[in-house]
């Protein structure tokens, strides 16, 4: 049985001119993780900071919880951790005086400060710098402190503002962990991210959004299948016949291929990739397109967006304008 | 490597109190952590303190005989200008503190418990306060060691340093206002100049207002820093300016009742983009 915990109903922010959030709807159901997939500036962040009462929406409706947040912010906050974009703790102290601080304003006493900060330390693998200056931890450490700085009280909702954004790979990894637990233990994830990968791997649903409006929403599985499975990227050799490997690969494609005639590059969507890529080469050899690179991969947002919006992610204008190198055929 | 334990949900639930317990609480735990990076980060107390203390003694030595003070020597003068200057100089760390601590984005995580609002600005003052009366005790020292002879009224000592801190609270207030209205810590610097010079300087800290031009004379003998030096000057001196420190205690009270308010305010507010 589940119920909706975070809920937004038509939120609205500008900031003067800049209409952030146009119109924004989500749900997220108990227990699962919500992905807001969006490129910088689709309104993501300021979704996060309507959610977690930093800033009021101009118009609209927020739950978190079941509680207005624009009304109970007190009662919400008491019910959420958060973490933004940017490692938010005192580099002038160390990561277990950080967490002994943030947890005595929880209002935690001494002692339970003392100890739920060791075992945050432990829990992200930072015991052995718990006594450092935060100024001397390397980025994917101030994450990670920053992480166990907002689970200190275990709240059953958490607000991840892209947390593994300027993470190394190993960084990453420790942070995918911590949300797997988070999700075995029955907490409810909102995170933000730009990479549809890292919304694949971690989230129930997924909502995509542009200049502040969802554009898409469904599991990662649906959207993939509305961009069309994989993606076979061709660049063809200097002087290569960029019409023939068009007419030699459309029989392949499950949907439009896009060009860039200035790189000869070739982006073909493929559904069964690995299976035909055989076939594939073997055409391409026949028809006598000398390939410079051949790869087959799975689709990124700019994939979702060129194919829900006609523009890339980057663009801030359509495709047909912005980008004029890129046909569609 | 990674989760070398897993994550265990927290058993204990919060302390629960009155609110202005928790006012108060949330205070100190914030003040401590601005005390921790005090002693960790002396930069900030060196700068502070060396300006007043070169001060002092430069003046003592460039301006002592040029500079002549009715009823006492210039270096007994000067002190109590000093010591005002140097509340206000270290006052300007409370506002670039508080815009570094928006800038890192450390106050919305702030703002995401459920903590005192208040605390996060009371905190920072209540320690700013506690490194102002070290930077008291050391220029007061300085003084000493070239020629400050206090009268022998240790009363008035204690009444002195308690204008001082008045004093030094509501700079620190209005500092932490301006640091919450302007954008950027580098703002906040350029306004500390604009801001504290004239008060600091067109005041009757380092020569007699009598000395400067009649114009000036009206702002000069009338502007708080004027009438603090004043009070402080003659109480540690031996003989209390009573117009000028009742003068100096209403502006300094009168001045907090506004901007202790406006702060709070400009603190929901500045976070709430």
């Amino acid at each position: 049985m589940t119920s909706p915990v975070i809920v937004a109903e038509s939120l609205r922010k500008s900031y003067g001119q800049i209409r952030a959030l146009e119109s924004l709807d989500l749900c997220a159901q108990e227990g699962t993780v919500l992905a807001l997939l969006g490129p910088n500036g689709a309104g993501k962040t300021t979704a996060v900071r309507i959610l977690t009462t930093l800033i009021k929406p101009d118009g609209g409706r927020a739950l978190v919880a079941g509680l207005d947040v624009a009304k109970q912010g007190r009662e919400v906050r008491s019910r959420i951790g958060a973490t933004g974009q940017f490692a938010a703790v005192d580099e002038d102290l160390t990561g277990d005086e950080n967490l002994r601080m943030f947890a005595q304003l929880y209002h935690l006493s001494d002692a339970t400060a003392k100890r739920r900060s060791k075992e945050l330390l432990a829990t992200f693998d930072l015991s052995p710098a718990a006594t450092r200056l935060v100024k001397t931890y390397s980025g994917g450490m101030r994450r990670r402190l920053d992480l166990a700085a907002s689970l200190i009280m275990s709240p059953p909702i958490i607000f991840l503002d892209e947390p593994t954004t300027g993470l190394d790979p190993r960084g990453r990894l420790t942070v995918y962990a911590v949300i797997n637990d988070l999700i075995a233990a029955g907490t409810t994830i909102l995170l933000t991210t730009q990479y549809l990968e890292e919304a694949d791997q971690l989230a129930h649903q997924v909502v995509v959004i542009d200049r502040g409006r969802v554009i898409a929403t469904g599991t990662s599985d649906e959207l993939k299948a509305q961009v069309g499975g994989e993606r076979l990227d061709v660049t063809l050799t200097q002087g290569g016949d960029l019409s023939s490997a068009m007419r030699t690969l459309a029989p392949h494609s499950s949907g439009a291929i896009r060009t860039d005639v200035e790189r000869r590059h070739l982006s073909v969507p493929v559904t069964h990739g690995p299976e035909r890529l055989a076939a594939i080469v073997r055409d391409l050899d026949a028809a006598g397109v000398i390939v410079v690179d051949l790869a087959l991969r799975r689709p990124s947002l700019d994939d979702v967006f060129l194919s829900l919006t006609g523009r890339s992610a980057a663009d801030r204008e359509p495709a047909n304008a912005a980008a004029p190198s890129r046909v569609g055929s | 490597m990674i989760a070398e334990q897993p994550l265990t949900r927290l058993e204990l639930a919060p302390r629960v109190h009155a609110h202005p317990y928790w006012v108060a609480a949330d205070t100190f735990v914030l003040a401590r952590r601005q005390l921790r990076r005090i002693l960790r980060v002396p930069d900030e107390l060196v700068t502070s303190t060396l300006q007043p203390v070169l001060f002092v003694v430069l003046f003592r030595y460039i301006f002592g005989g040029a500079i002549a003070v009715r009823g006492t020597s210039y270096v007994n003068f000067l002190v109590a200008g000093i010591l005002v200057q140097a509340v206000i100089l270290g006052s300007a760390f409370t506002g670039i503190g508080i815009a570094t601590d928006l800038q890192r984005g450390l106050v919305d995580r702030f703002r995401a418990l459920p903590m005192a609002k208040s605390a996060v600005l009371s905190g920072r003052i209540l320690a700013d306060l506690v490194r102002s009366i070290c930077i008291l005790i050391i220029v007061w020292l300085t003084g000493l060691l070239v020629g400050f002879r206090p009268a022998d009224s240790p009363t008035a000592w204690l009444a002195a340093i308690g204008l001082l801190l008045l004093g030094s609270l509501m700079f620190s207030w209005f500092s932490a206002l301006v640091g919450l209205l302007l954008s950027s810590v580098e703002a906040v610097q350029q306004a500390f100049i604009v801001w504290a010079l004239p008060l600091m300087f067109a005041s009757s800290a380092l020569v007699p207002t009598s000395t400067m031009p009649t114009w000036l004379q009206p702002f000069v003998n009338n502007q708080p820093v004027s009438l603090l030096i004043d009070a402080i000057r003659g109480l540690v001196l031996g003989h209390p300016d009573v117009a000028a420190t009742w003068q100096a205690v209403v502006w300094c009270v009168g001045l907090l009742a506004i901007f202790v308010p406006v702060a709070v305010w400009a603190y929901g507010r500045r976070t709430a983009r």
